[in-house]
């Protein structure tokens, strides 16, 4: 392609690009501007960059064929034809030989259309030129106009054939330009026959039958082995077997054997993810309870079993219990494996899981009895049962510390960074929400947002990501791709995570500026989320092969791909004018979902399969962790599409002034796949479920070999 | 770099950092905010039995589908009068040393926002039916019920607060159903729940995001008040979507004399100032008024009413009705 078209892109992407931000910027003020528009009018840029993007490469390419055209007509030289006689094969030098031979007449034909394509270009140009001076005059269109949507459905009717015209324009160029090429392909064939058949015959004979018989030459087949038969001297190969049929489940490479973990820690780990399953198992139960309400609201009429009630069961037991001790098994395995050092503690180990267990249990009990904190999200329970939580924290952090200390590396990786920092916040953020002598008022409020979102994104999204630097290269087998990326994303991440708590409670009573502020702090946010994204898929850059062979990195490859859209969907929520249709609808539910379950479990997960054969020496069956991985995945997308959607019109109808119920009977349908998509995550932790007690637990079958080689040590001995 | 390598002053530089935005943007704006709010002049805290009727409500974590903020945006203007402001929620305090302070914001709207209810439906009877099965007063809700509030009793005593429930939501128990204390409470709380007015001579802030249509009112043709929509929204709660009400709890519209008269002052006058005149029906409130509607949008109402469910009765033009309401609300005044 030549430089100034490549010059025009990327004006045009500037350009573009400045559009985009500009508009955010305006949504972020939030003025009396109308709603829906904001995302109708990035739409229209963005359709317009399609459009002309498609423009420019039909302009590009019929630049490259008239400069082509003007080359070959320049150099039609006879050297050109060595190329294509070095790449015969056998056959055709038979064709030329069989010609050489018997030589007769032949004749030669040729012309040029460049007329024909001058003109054609210059129509092009002039299409182009109109189709921009149009698109110029619709970025000017006044913004009151542009609200009006009779005006935008007119634009996009334009608009619509216009598209149309440029894509079938593109297509013809398209064709045009091949129907050229195999034209001057032709001329050049007539000259290469010309030439063939004007070289020196008897030399060229002589020639091509030597290169015929090089092409021609088989080998025996047994110049390696000789008259030996093969034999594996040196033991390299394992697992071979006859290749059989068809297999139904994918074979997937086994984990590695690694240097041996203390039986202790190994015990220690496992008993941290098997509370974490058995919460996961438990919360998610609930949920499920709790999505069929919805659909069936009089499925039961008992207190404890209340909807109101159980919400906060479903959400907490699912954040203290199967997140938070999933986490922290998987930072006692990685925080001394990257020192390169013992656990510190294994007793300040086994506090903090019975501390934690005990917290979640009472915090149910608490709940499902009525007694609760008064109503901020995931601070339900109250802080004498948090404060089981917290103790197990600090011993934590305590444990990890003093394990750092005494590291056997210099560095610090990356992942001790993350998770200890974690763990840090975790205690800051409890201590501000819950010391019960301060906050005496709507200050509750503003602490709330804080509260929840630092929860989210501080303690989960952090120690994930540690847990996600430590386990994503050991399973690709090579070094995350940039340090300094990471490093990046770690200070940016607590820099604007730490803002956006109020972007809860925008248009609420809490001061103006502080939501501003919580708003410009999720736009930041894309800093820490895009460098972590391409810090993670680039480190897949030449291992991508080994995502069809592993049963891990498909789990961290769906968590790294929700990490961005997740992430990004926040940001996209935080603005004013998003805000106004999305907030109080189940937009947020299923935003929540797919960023606690699509990112955070799924990371868990990957790294739980990762390690837990590492420690045990047992594999779960594979039909169990594809059926796991996909009844998540799906059951998931089941979940959040149709709740996203029908959320979306259920806020658009509350701008209209709709009637409420209305908009009760419209969510119906979304409740519903909402129940079937839960559903399905929730036979999904049962495969989990399994899968981790074939992990854990002895399989039971006797192993022939193992068995027979048992009876002959018997027999030695007694012998 | 011998930050990075340091564990002691990496991760203190890290807890610093965190801890001073923590300062920053949560403990000095909470503090700011709890300490420089006052309620608005006029407002009477909670009565004993709505602070009971409160504890019920966050026990069975009614927050988690119903907010209790009127934004500043067009699109809240049904749940209150104004915005909200911070002095809404002064007199909300720790509940006890146990628990936070719950201001009950919200953040889903699964179900109505509750902040003005004690003003939209006053009525003891609709809330008590409500609260035992919401179903039996609006067929598409999805609100939990709540029968173990209340008692079935074969003879109830004297005091005893009886609800009427139909039969088929006995589910087969024989007699009547009285009211618990919880279910008394929380409904106390409820109606307790008003937005307060503002001191005279205060505007209240504006709501953002109004409609196009209401701004360029001379480029778009005036779209007509829907009056379906507005029974919907405002009368359908009690008196259902036939027309019918409930025997026994809120009468019926469907033929009633008072929506077929043609001279429309009674009716006008219940819409605005609310009825009570009839022992075996519960309270009306006053709809008109505590909603704000327009003469427009309250004839679209009546010519609902005048006209459905088999009624035909000649229809009223706003401007009658912007004459009628001018004269019974002098009427409620010299009263």
């Amino acid at each position: 392609m030549n430089t100034r078209a490549n010059k025009t892109w990327r004006i045009l992407f500037t350009l573009a690009f400045m559009q985009l931000f500009f508009i955010l910027s305006v949504n972020a003020q939030g003025t009396s501007k109308g709603a829906g528009h904001a995302g109708l009018f990035i739409f229209l840029i963005l359709f317009l960059v399609v459009v002309l993007g498609i423009a420019i490469s039909t302009l590009a390419k019929t630049k490259e064929m008239i400069s082509e055209n003007r080359k070959t007509k320049a150099s039609f030289k006879d050297k050109d034809f060595g190329n294509y006689l070095r790449d015969l094969d056998s056959r055709e030098i038979e064709i030329i030989l069989k010609r050489k031979r018997n030589p007769s007449k032949d004749n030669d034909a040729g012309g040029s259309d460049g007329l024909k394509f001058k003109s054609a270009f210059l129509s092009i140009v002039s299409l182009l030129t109109t189709t921009g001076l149009f698109a110029q005059n619709n970025k000017g269109q006044p913004d009151s106009l542009l609200s009006e949507e009779g005006v935008i459905i007119t634009i996009i009717l334009v608009m619509t054939p216009i598209a149309i015209g440029v894509l079938l324009m593109f297509l013809k160029v398209r064709g045009l330009f091949r129907q050229f090429r195999n034209k001057r392909n032709l001329a050049e064939a007539d000259k290469l026959a010309d030439y063939i058949s004007s070289l020196d015959n008897e030399e060229a004979v002589t020639a091509l039958e030597k290169r015929k018989a090089a092409l021609d030459y088989q080998l025996s087949h047994t110049e390696l082995a000789g008259a030996f038969s093969a034999a594996d001297e040196k033991g390299m190969i394992s697992n071979a077997g006859p290749a059989s049929g068809l297999t139904f489940v994918a074979i997937k490479k086994k984990a590695v054997k690694r240097p041996n973990i203390d039986p202790q820690l190994a015990k220690l780990i496992l008993w941290y993810i098997g509370t974490a399953a058995f919460w996961l198992l438990f919360g998610t139960t609930i949920g499920e309870y709790l999505g069929i309400k919805f659909v069936s609201p009089d499925a039961d009429h008992l207190s404890w079993l209340s909807f109101g009630r159980l919400r906060p069961v479903h959400t907490n037991a699912v954040f203290w219990g199967w997140a938070s001790l999933g986490m922290l098994g998987l930072g006692h395995y990685i925080v001394p494996t990257v020192s390169n050092t013992a656990l510190a503690s294994l007793k300040k180990g086994w506090y903090a899981l019975c501390l934690i267990n005990a917290s979640v249990v009472m915090g149910t009990i608490c709940l499902m009895a009525g007694i609760n904190n008064g109503g901020g999200e995931y601070r339900e329970y109250i802080w004498p049962v948090m404060l089981l939580f917290a103790i197990g924290v600090v011993l934590t952090l305590i444990n990890f510390l003093q394990t750092i200390a005494k590291r056997k590396t210099k560095e610090i990786y990356i992942s001790n960074w993350y998770m200890v920092a974690a763990v840090m916040f975790a205690i800051v953020i409890m201590l501000t929400a819950y010391i019960p002598v301060w906050q005496n008022g709507l200050g509750e409020t503003i602490v709330q947002g804080y509260y929840m979102h630092q929860g989210v994104g501080m303690w989960f999204m952090l120690f994930t990501l540690g847990i996600v630097y430590y386990f994503l290269p050991q399973q690709l087998n090579k070094p995350i791709y940039s340090y300094s990326l990471g490093i990046l994303a770690f200070w940016t991440q607590i820099l604007f995570y730490t803002v956006i708590g109020t972007h809860h409670f925008v248009f609420s009573a809490i001061p103006w500026w502080l939501q501003t502020v919580a708003i410009v702090g999720s736009i930041g946010m894309i800093i820490p989320v895009v460098a972590g994204t391409t810090n993670f898929l680039l480190t897949f850059k030449g291992a991508w092969h080994k995502v069809a062979g592993s049963y891990t990195l498909p789990f961290f490859l769906i968590g790294i791909v929700f990490y961005f859209t997740g992430s990004m969907q926040g940001t996209a929520e935080a603005f004013r004018s998003t805000n106004l249709i999305w907030h109080f609808t189940d937009f947020t539910v299923a935003h929540s979902h797919l960023t606690m379950y699509g990112i955070i479990s799924f990371f868990l997960w990957a790294a739980i399969y990762a390690v837990v054969p590492r420690l045990t020496g047992k594999e779960p069956p594979q039909v169990t962790v594809g059926a796991h991985f996909w009844l998540a995945l799906i059951g998931l997308l089941f979940y959040t599409i149709p709740l996203m959607y029908g959320s979306t019109m259920r806020g658009w109808m509350w701008v209209k002034g709709m009637p409420f119920i209305d908009t009760v009977t419209h969510m119906a349908p979304y409740w519903l796949w909402r129940a079937i998509g839960g559903s399905l995550m929730w036979l999904s932790h049962i495969f989990f479920a399994y899968n981790v007690y074939r992990m854990l637990a002895s399989r039971g079958i006797t192993d022939v070999k193992e068995a027979a080689l048992k009876k002959l040590e018997q027999g030695l001995i007694k012998n | 770099m011998e930050l990075f390598d340091n564990h002691k002053k990496l991760f203190s530089t890290a807890a610093l950092f965190f801890i001073s935005l923590t300062i920053l943007v949560a403990i000095t704006p909470a503090l700011n905010n709890q300490k420089n709010n006052q309620p608005l002049p006029g407002v009477e805290p909670l009565s004993e039995q709505a602070i009971k009727g409160k504890a019920v409500y966050i026990a069975n974590g009614c927050v988690g589908c119903h907010t209790q903020q009127v934004r500043n945006v067009d699109m809240d203007k049904i749940w209150g009068g104004r915005p909200g402001m911070a002095a809404d929620y002064a007199l909300n305090k720790r509940t006890d040393i146990w628990r936070n302070t719950a201001t009950l914001m919200g953040t889903e709207r699964t179900g109505p926002d509750l902040t003005n209810i004690g003003s939209r439906q006053p009525s003891s009877d609709w809330n008590l039916v409500h609260l035992y099965n919401p179903r039996i007063v609006v067929k598409e809700s999805i609100m939990p019920a709540y029968p173990w509030m209340f008692t079935i009793k074969k003879d109830p005593a004297k005091g005893d607060v009886i609800v009427n429930v139909p039969e088929e939501y006995l589910e087969g128990k024989e007699g009547k159903v009285v009211a618990d204390k919880e279910a008394l409470y929380l409904v106390a709380y409820l109606q307790s729940l008003k937005q307060a007015k503002l001191p005279d001579g205060s505007t209240a802030a504006e709501f953002l995001y109004k409609s196009v249509e209401k701004e360029q009112a001379g480029a778009t043709p005036k779209k007509a008040v829907d009056g379906a929509l507005l029974y919907a929204t405002h009368c359908q709660s009690c008196h259902q979507a036939n027309g019918e009400g409930l025997p026994g709890a809120f009468p019926s519209l469907k033929g009633s004399p008072i929506v077929l008269d043609d001279n429309a002052e009674l009716m006008v006058n219940i819409i605005m100032n609310g009825y009570d005149a009839r022992q075996n029906y519960g309270v009306m409130p006053a709809v008109g008024t505590n909603a704000g509607l327009t003469a427009e949008e309250i004839a679209a109402i009546m010519n609902h009413e005048k006209t459905s469910w088999g009624n035909s009765a000649r229809q009223i033009s706003p401007e009658e009705v912007q004459k009628l309401i001018e004269f019974v609300k002098l009427n409620a005044t010299t009263k």
